[in-house]
């Protein structure tokens, strides 16, 4: 398998980040965890986003590749590194649709390079489309329970 | 029971709004069919043989005559005027247009109610005890948690996408009258050694073709930490479920490979992770909602008689009436299994009836059961002479409560694209038979369940007697199963030998019935009875 498998930052259509686009290639988490250099990698839907955790520091991007959007493994790994204190890059990569983008943010998402362009006008109502959320998550938004409760 | 607050209306209100634009979009052709099915069915949209269905969910089964005069709005406005309630609480309609879905869900977001995750690969609606809140046996009312838990679960960003459907059943009271071990989480609220209130975990049951009972895997979780053990739950699922397969991507699957010890062990390690990322609501919030569920005011000094001189009128309250915690009081279970009548369904006359019925007599509160019948849980005693004259007129009064003809049974091949027979037909037979020969009532306690295929939604794994529709070389064909139980003593039924065509099927219920009847013992049920002597004489009985 090749190592260099990953987006490059032409292929981000959406990006709620400041610092300058990762432009790293990314490799698999095997190859990463072989080598001590490796900056970017790309998780698959099969692996535990938690063999990543002893690395962090020298992470700057993890893609999340979504096969098939079916798939929702990888929601969960975007928030085991965000929970972990990971605050690089985690860009979904593959089958990203509009109706996955709220919930991917909710995640811990903050790019995403869809395999077919999305619709800008489409996917600017699905970022925005809800206001209030019930569950905390580690993206900084108040769930309802806090808002009762102050 | 339950009011939405400016922020829960908010949520259901935004959720209109984005299906509205998501079926737009399909309507446009700007996504495929294959990419918009997942959404429809996370607000509740199938699509079936003849047109599409549409499943609203009854959290926990509870609903208000307000709510109930709208659904029965809704089937004759997109419907045909019936609804159906299911073995989930909840209620379907069989006819509704694609194009009408949001109006559908607009109309229920009016009376706060909705669609959400309904069907789909996410956690599903949170089903209870149809009598939390009267049963003389529950330690608390189970509702404010599975409350809790509704609006955890409700867009839940990382289970949105799970390998399955994941459905979870809370109670209070030693004896399940919810199935709640054949859920995919199963919580019992216990008191500990301490006196403190908490829950018991049981995950990994489920039927369909692999029908497992949950193993308990945490005797204790403290409430303040009940979302938190959930989320782990889910966490783990998440991670390892089978994708690759969707008949073994079911958690009890899961459970079941892994060991119920390891996956204890793995939901333990996430959950001290997750304990520190302060992801539970405080008790507050607990305490906010438990006064929605206060008792409504139960008058005192109440008459515990009620005139039994009709002796139709006693026959019924002895099969539809069950004991209150409140004296003077009893809840009351109407019947949607008339004789020959298609078990579950309730015509927009019925519905309306039972919404009017539900505010005279019972504090404007009403409940769907697993066994898709109506609860009012809060009647008085000396007003159930009244009560049942008026469910006579509405066609209600049948009186056969957890008894051969009250049948659970799917939609089966009548509605239903995957199903191998007919499972509507059957029940029909069965209960006329049961009329005629007048055993019904003779036989006591007896669940029979139908399923017109393996993936048992008509949970026949679960019935004193269960019937399976099989397809035998392009025919239909039923087996006979006998001794499951979905109540505390829960049990797998097992399959007597092979199976029967429409009419046979009938002839053998009846000669499982007669074997109990001739073998019976003081006070054995069927169960009981089939317990004891096993399956043998049964089978001699069915194959001679
Ligand atoms: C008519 C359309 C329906 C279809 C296509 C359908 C399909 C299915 C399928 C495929 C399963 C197996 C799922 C699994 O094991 O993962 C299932 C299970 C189930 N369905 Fe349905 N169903 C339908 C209607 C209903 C209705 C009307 C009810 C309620 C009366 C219902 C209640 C259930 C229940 C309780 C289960 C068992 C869940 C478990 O395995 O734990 N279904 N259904
Ligand atoms: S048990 Fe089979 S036939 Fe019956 S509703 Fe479920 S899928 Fe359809």
């Amino acid at each position: 398998m090749p190592d260099n498998l990953g987006t490059s930052p032409d292929d981000v259509q959406f990006r709620f980040r400041d610092d300058e686009v990762v432009d790293h290639a990314a490799v698999t988490v095997d190859a990463f965890l072989d080598q001590s250099n490796a900056a970017a990698v790309r998780i698959e839907p099969g692996d535990d986003a938690r063999e990543l955790l002893p690395h962090l520091e020298r992470i700057k991007l993890v893609e999340v590749n979504f096969p098939g959007f079916m798939d929702g493994r990888g929601y969960s790994s975007a928030r085991v590194l965000r929970e972990a204190g990971y605050e690089g890059e985690i860009r979904a990569v593959g089958e990203v649709l509009i109706d996955q983008l709220a919930i991917m943010r909710r995640c811990g998402f903050d790019a995403f390079a869809p395999v077919n362009t999305l619709d800008e006008a489409d996917a600017e109502r699905a970022f925005n489309l809800w206001n209030e959320v019930y569950q905390k998550t580690t993206d900084g938004r108040a769930p309802i329970w806090q808002k009762r409760h102050g | 029971m339950y009011r939405y607050d400016q922020y829960d209306q908010e949520m259901v209100d935004t959720r209109v709004a984005e299906f509205r634009d998501q079926t737009r979009r399909r309507l446009e052709g700007k996504i495929t069919e294959d990419q918009f099915k997942p959404l429809r069915l996370q607000n509740g949209l199938y699509l079936q043989l003849h047109a599409y269905m549409l499943r609203v969910a009854v959290p926990y089964g509870t609903l208000n005559g307000t709510q109930m005069h709208a659904l029965a709005d809704i089937a004759d406005k997109y419907d045909r005027g019936y609804g159906h309630f299911t073995t989930r609480q909840n209620i379907q309609y069989n006819w509704i247009k694609l194009e009408e879905a949001p109006d559908l869900l607009a109309d229920l977001a009016k009376v706060e109610m909705h669609a959400i995750q309904t069907s789909g690969n996410c956690i599903r609606n949170i089903s209870s005890d149809q009598y939390a809140g009267a049963a003389a046996d529950e330690l608390v009312d189970p509702r404010p948690y599975a409350e809790l838990l509704r609006q955890w679960s409700s867009f839940h960003p990382e289970f949105l996408h799970l390998p399955r459907k994941f459905k979870i059943c809370v109670i209070a009271s030693d004896n399940d009258r919810a199935a709640m071990r054949l859920h995919d989480i199963g919580i019992q609220i216990v008191k500990n050694e301490a006196g403190e209130i908490g829950c018991a975990f049981y995950v990994g049951g489920g039927m369909g073709r692999t029908p497992m009972v949950a193993p308990l895997i945490r005797e204790f979780v403290p409430l303040d930490q009940l979302i938190t053990y959930s989320e782990a739950c889910l966490r783990v699922y998440n991670r390892y479920g089978r994708r690759d397969n969707k008949y073994k991507a079911r958690i009890k699957i899961l459970v079941h490979e892994m060991g119920k010890d390891e996956y204890a062990r793995q939901v333990e390690e996430e959950f001290a992770h997750l304990l520190e990322q302060g992801i539970e609501p405080p008790l507050a919030e607990l305490e906010r909602i438990k006064p929605y569920f206060a008792d409504p005011a139960f008058k005192i000094g109440l008459t515990e008689k009620a005139d039994r001189s009709d002796d139709k009128f006693a026959r019924w309250v002895d099969s539809n009436c069950m004991p209150h915690k409140a004296p003077g009081y009893v809840a009351v279970t109407i019947s949607l299994k008339p004789v020959g009548g298609i078990p579950g369904d309730a015509s927009t006359a019925q519905m309306h009836a039972m919404a009017d019925l539900a505010k005279e007599y019972s504090f404007d509160e009403c409940r769907v059961t697993h066994a898709q019948n109506i609860v009012l849980p809060h009647v008085e005693i000396g007003r159930l002479n009244e009560l049942y004259g008026k469910l006579v007129q509405a066609d209600l009064a049948t009186a056969n409560i957890d008894q051969i003809g009250d049948i659970i049974a799917c939609p089966g091949l009548d509605y239903c694209s995957l199903a191998n027979a007919r499972s509507i037909p059957v029940a029909q037979k069965i209960s006329q038979r049961f009329e005629q020969n007048g055993k019904g009532e003779m036989l006591g306690q007896l669940k029979l369940k139908i399923s017109g295929c393996i993936n048992a939604c008509g949970h026949h794994h679960a019935g004193h007697i269960g019937i399976l529709g099989v397809d035998k070389k392009g025919t239909e064909n039923y087996q006979l199963l006998l001794g499951g139980s979905e109540a505390e003593d829960t049990s797998l039924a097992k399959i007597t030998g092979p199976g029967f065509d429409e009419a046979g099927i009938v002839d053998a219920v009846e000669k499982a019935a007669d074997v109990y009847l001739a073998q019976r013992e003081d006070g054995e049920r069927f169960l009981d009875t089939y317990r004891r002597i096993g399956m043998d004489p049964f089978k001699e009985a069915l194959y001679a």
